[in-house]
């Protein structure tokens, strides 16, 4: 599904890793660890297209790598992309209509992520576990095969790291695959990757 | 195309929301149209030679007032990130954005160019022409602005570095368009001016979204 190789990636003049080499696998899991610092934040940016490596590939099964980021990736950074001034109910429509959701697939999201009583609040009066309950509703809304997410459960309490795991076993199991930036262990059968052990 | 009205919309509703970004320019428009005439000492016509280019200078510098917000804001929050995963390429998103903004604070601009024009002392008869001027050079100013927009995209203090970057690029349509309209005003034919004008379009429709993409995935980096 995915294939990284030889992937060498720096900030400024700071080398994060060299010759990085990884595999994402249909119906895999992977939980990317490593000290902070280590660059699994700008791994996953490099792999979503908005950092250019310093050298080798990263390629996708059956697509060029721009086709296949517009219509196969899903992205959940440390920032939600939520505008504070707008209702949470037009914001979710935008990005899972912008990412090919339709009614039912908005509608699906909405119900299995509690989010009806959070709709018409604007997103500023969210609280940070609500407002990463409503970024990751795109997910559910617009299917697309590889998630990549940078520590997701952050804002999240108990209940809900326990249900958003639940959902990413389900994408697991139907094929997807997951690609996780994690200080904790995630909530579903992973590999691990340490990208600060080669170094 | 079903994606391109999605943002689109989307940025209308930002532009209407939060401020009221057209509002704001056309309510800048009119007081800089106000305060001419009167740091000028008041003398309509000693203003009236003027009174195209002072029409067009304010027209220029009120399109910059909104530009920060077409995609500062969503590099801030994230947005950027999501937009840039979206089915479309990046050069389609930044004419996206860019015809919103012409729509968003262009048009209503365009629209209150007549009434600004006549208060400076341009003849009446010549408000059907300051409109149209007006309508291709929002067009010009909403691409050219995009693209300074995105090239000022990640620095600090981007809104100045916007109008900086901006405003040399502003100079031809603010040349063409006060042209056709001393042109009008001279009994002759504006024509050729409002084509410079909209060469001027063209050229900025080609060159915007490609360099504004550029730009854009460079300050993602």
């Amino acid at each position: 599904m995915l294939t990284v190789a030889g992937l060498t990636l720096s900030r400024g003049e700071r080398v994060l890793f060299r010759d990085l080499s990884l595999t994402l696998a249909a119906g895999e899991a992977v939980a990317l660890t490593g000290a902070n610092g280590a660059g699994k934040t700008s791994l996953l940016r490099a792999l979503a297209g908005f950092l250019r490596p310093d050298a080798g590939s990263i390629a996708f099964a059956d697509a060029d790598p721009a086709a296949a980021r517009r219509r196969h990736i899903h992205w959940l950074g440390h920032l939600d992309g939520l505008k504070g001034a707008r209702r949470a109910r037009e914001e979710l429509a935008f990005q899972a209509s912008w990412l090919g959701a339709g009614a039912a697939g908005l509608a699906a999201a909405v119900d299995v992520l509690a989010l009806e009583p959070l709709l018409d609040l604007e997103v500023r009066q969210l609280s940070a576990g609500q407002r990463r309950r409503l970024a990751f509703a795109r997910l559910i809304a617009a299917p697309r095969p590889i998630w990549l997410l940078d520590e997701p459960f952050a804002p999240l309490d108990a209940r809900w790291r326990a249900a958003l795991g639940v959902l990413m076993q389900a994408h697991v199991d139907k094929g997807g695959a997951i690609l996780a930036a994690v200080h904790d262990p995630l909530p579903v059968a992973a590999r691990a990757v340490d990208i600060g052990a080669g170094r | 195309m079903r994606a391109l009205l999605i943002l689109w919309r989307r940025e209308l509703a930002l532009a209407w929301s939060g401020g009221g970004g057209p509002l704001l320019a056309c309510g800048f428009f009119l007081c800089l149209t106000v305060l001419v005439p009167l740091a000028a000492g008041g003398d309509p016509a000693g203003l009236r030679p003027v009174a195209g280019g002072i029409a067009w200078l304010a027209l220029a510098l009120s399109s910059i007032l909104s530009l920060e917000r077409l995609f500062e804001r969503d590099l801030e929050d994230g947005a950027l990130d999501l937009i840039a995963l979206g089915p479309v390429p990046l050069e389609l998103v930044v004419v996206a954005k860019a015809k919103a903004q012409w729509l968003a604070v262009g048009v209503p601009l365009a629209a209150a160019a007549p009434v600004a024009a006549i208060t400076l002392g341009l003849p009446p008869q010549q408000a059907p022409l300051v409109a149209l001027s007006a309508l291709i050079g929002a067009l010009g100013f909403a691409l050219t602005g995009a693209l300074g927009a995105a090239l000022a995209l990640g620095s600090k203090r981007g809104g100045l570095l916007i109008a900086v970057v901006v405003l040399p690029l502003f100079i031809p349509p603010v040349v063409f368009g006060a042209g056709a309209l001393e042109r009008a005003v001279n009994g002759l034919d504006p024509t050729p001016a409002l084509a410079l004008l909209a060469a001027y379009v063209l050229f900025a429709a080609v060159v915007t979204p490609f360099a504004g993409a550029a730009a854009i995935r460079n300050a993602q980096g």
